[in-house]
């Protein structure tokens, strides 16, 4: 951490624990500042009387399904860092640490609801239904995007920090236009709170009182800075600024998550206009593979995290309701298995993209300086005499 | 047709447009009691209501960024820059999004976001106000430039650029606002020629000189002054500036040998630059000379006392138009 940059350093260097908590009461359950948390890490389900109502239809098998969601995305996220090793994919952002907070929004958003999301939430897109091959066709280089956006609701995944709040609050002010029930929904991290379009989007959120909802993981890394260098208040007070409420929860507790995006998402379909939600979290692995936490970050406050990990609390509490049977767990593993299955054959046999395609979906109607050069490229590769390769199903555009 | 100001035939366009088309949404800073600082939009809002017609905070990426949103929506956002040098905040998602998410989503997700931007100098104003940034937005890959020169292609362009798949930025020049012209309302702007070709304003012989928005009047009055020392120049308004129109300044140039570009825009990598090299690529041997740019200077735009110093103006390009027919001019003597 630069004293120069947060004026609170001192000259001694200070711990991993200064640098991120920000004194952050991180297991603090309740409403207000505190930490709304339905699941200790140990397992314990802690009732509470605000939140509880919000999941009166998650029965025993739909717990065992969280679990399997969490599970899953987890195996994506180990399955892709592996192909990204073995050169398959050119990188990868790993979402280790953070499956409650991707699963219990993901599995709260109604089909017709919009995600703008940043490049890590891989754990939505599988809630949305992606494709398994569109998680890393754009992390192979085979394309910009991997999915149609109107197949699942949800857009390309943003690489520009922060840009994505703004698409989700353009996208509600239509839908307000519509008179329609949907709700934009934009994931960011804490990093992108320090971005002018992310505080832009709350203003004109919060002006047109329109149905989105600022999903902010608080994974408190933004690459190697620590969120205590984002921010001297907890993320989500910085709403109240904008007037939009918050709620802050335990990112890694899938109940919690999922109650306060459907309070969130309640209230924008109701008219009441945009919420906040900061789910505090942790990024257990790298920014993606091509960064190393071990520069500036401590192994204590992994270690420290990795007690609360989202995924062996459900584990925990499946236990303490008899319900994490040997059955269980090897369907669990075996869905694990298949989706890793389907994920990495869909990748290593991805055609490679033709020359031409270069030019492809530049614009939607014809523009005499590309067409131009396409020509004159497709005459350059045909002088190499094999104009079939070159070939390009569509004209440039 | 109708005699009417390039302000009231922008106003008019964008009058037929939301009436043609319910996904036709304008989003601007002041645009709707006020009705814009230049008032293009006047009494829009009153007539198509506030979610037509959207008074903005104060914030130029979130103008832009949610029209983003908005065409992801299904709309066709008008965005009004209120001034070009306010366009900066905006850069980003003109030019990492706007003009990106239909490659980026393979064709998937359409951008018909027109982004009007009052631009260029010769009002008398402040800092920031009298820019000519269309270079930055030229270099960028899938947008569209277009600027006009007279009512009629103000009227007509809006509704092309409106109904254009892609996003198209459509330059205003502000100095012209207040001329008057004949517009035809009733033109159907898909049977009207289309916004990406260019215009022979007026037919000559000796030298080709291209320009576009402001410095097209301009252009045409040094063609008519030139025209008295027996000069044929033939003028050409670009109206696109991305992508240019090179057929029509190729077989100009063919005709008379000799290129003189002008614009109010910086010299070093501005528009100018371009036209010369493309021109040069394709018509080396018929050019008798060097293409000559007469352009701003590359300064920051300069205080209203000085302005007409840096906005070119008729007698420097007929200087210019001097230089390229080898007449004696301001820079006879000099090499290089």
């Amino acid at each position: 951490m630069s004293t120069d940059r947060t004026g609170q350093g001192s000259a001694s260097a200070p711990s991993a624990a200064d640098n991120t908590g920000a004194g952050i009461p991180a297991e603090t359950p309740g409403p207000g500042t505190g930490l709304v948390q339905l699941i200790t890490p140990s397992g314990e389900r802690i009732s509470h009387p605000e939140f509880d109502p919000w999941l009166q239809d998650i029965t025993d098998e739909q717990l065992c399904s969280l679990f399997e969601d969490m599970t899953v995305i987890r195996r994506i996220d180990v399955e892709a860092t592996a192909l990204q090793r073995q050169g398959e994919l050119a990188l990868w952002p790993p979402l280790l640490g953070q499956e409650a907070a991707q699963i219990g929004s993901g599995r709260a958003l109604r089909e017709d609801d919009f995600v703008f999301s940043s490049y890590r939430e891989n754990g939505v897109a599988y809630c949305r239904g992606v494709d398994l091959t569109d998680i890393v066709r754009v992390w192979r280089g085979n394309a910009s995007s991997g999915w149609d956006p109107y197949s699942i609701n949800m857009a390309t995944p943003q690489i520009i920090i922060g840009a994505q709040t703004l698409h989700a609050t353009g996208y509600a002010m239509g839908i307000q236009n519509d008179g329609a029930d949907c709700v934009a929904v934009t994931y960011f991290g804490d990093g992108a709170t320090s971005e002018g379009d992310v505080n832009e989007a709350m203003v004109f959120a919060a002006s047109f009182q329109v149905p989105v909802v600022f999903f902010c993981t608080n994974n408190h890394w933004a690459i190697s800075e620590p969120v205590r260098l984002q921010s001297h208040i907890q993320l989500a007070d910085r709403a109240a600024g904008f007037g939009i409420p918050s709620l802050r929860v335990d990112g890694n507790d899938v109940l919690a998550v999922m109650a306060a995006t459907r309070v969130a998402l309640d209230r924008a379909r109701r008219g009441g206009g945009p919420t906040f939600i900061e789910a505090v979290s942790y990024r257990m692995g790298p920014h993606t593979t091509a960064d190393d936490p071990t520069r500036y970050r401590d192994a204590n406050e992994l270690e420290d995290w990795a007690e609360r990990d989202p995924i062996s609390r459900v584990e925990a509490l499946l236990d303490r309701k008899g319900l994490l049977t040997a059955e269980l767990q090897q369907q669990v593993r075996d869905k694990a298995d298949a989706v890793a299955r389907e994920m990495r054959t869909g990748c290593t046999s991805m055609p490679d993209p033709r020359p031409l395609d270069v030019f492809k979906h530049v614009y939607s109607t014809p523009n005499s300086w590309l067409d131009r050069q396409q020509d004159h490229y497709a005459r350059y590769l045909a002088s190499f005499g094999d104009p079939a390769e070159a070939v390009s199903e569509e004209g440039a555009r | 047709m109708t005699q009417m100001t390039f302000a009231r035939a922008i106003n008019a366009g964008l009058r037929k447009s939301l009436e043609d088309d319910p996904k036709v949404v304008l989003l601007g800073e002041d645009i709707g009691a006020l009705g814009g600082v230049f008032r293009i939009t006047d009494g829009l809002q009153k007539d198509f209501g506030k979610h037509r017609v959207v008074d903005t905070p104060l914030a130029e990426s979130a103008i832009v960024g949610t029209a983003v949103g908005l065409a992801y929506r299904g709309y066709r956002p008008v965005v009004e820059i209120q001034f070009d040098g306010f366009i900066y905040p905006a850069f980003d998602q003109i030019v990492s999004q706007v003009a990106k998410l239909h490659y980026r989503t393979r064709g998937a997700v359409k951008m018909p976001i027109t982004i009007r931007v009052p631009f260029g100098g010769g009002i008398g104003s402040p800092e920031h106000h009298s820019e000519s940034p269309e270079a930055y937005f030229t270099h960028t890959s899938g947008l569209r430039v277009v600027t006009v020169s007279n009512p009629q292609d103000a009227h007509t362009v809006i509704r092309q650029a409106i109904s254009c798949d892609d996003p198209v930025l459509y330059f205003e020049p502000k100095r012209r606002y207040h001329d008057k012209g004949e517009v035809d309302e009733n033109m159907d702007p898909r049977a009207a020629v289309p916004m990406d070709q260019a215009r022979v304003v007026s037919e000559g012989t000796d030298v080709t000189l291209v320009a576009y928005g402001p410095l097209v009047k301009t252009a045409r009055d040094a063609a008519l002054a030139a025209a008295d020392e027996g000069i044929s120049i033939e003028v050409i308004d670009l109206r696109s500036l991305a992508p240019v129109d090179y057929d029509t300044v190729v077989a100009s140039v063919r005709k008379t040998g000799r290129l003189v570009v002008t614009h109010e825009a910086g010299q070093s990598g501005g528009l100018g630059a371009e036209v010369a090299a493309s021109i040069t690529e394709r018509c080396f041997y018929y050019l008798e000379a060097a293409p000559v740019r007469v352009t701003g200077f590359d300064i920051p735009y300069p205080y209203s006392k000085l302005e007409m110093h840096h906005v070119p103006g008729l007698d420097r390009i007929l200087d210019g138009v001097d230089r390229a027919l080898g007449r004696p001019n301001s820079l006879s003597g000099l090499e290089g």
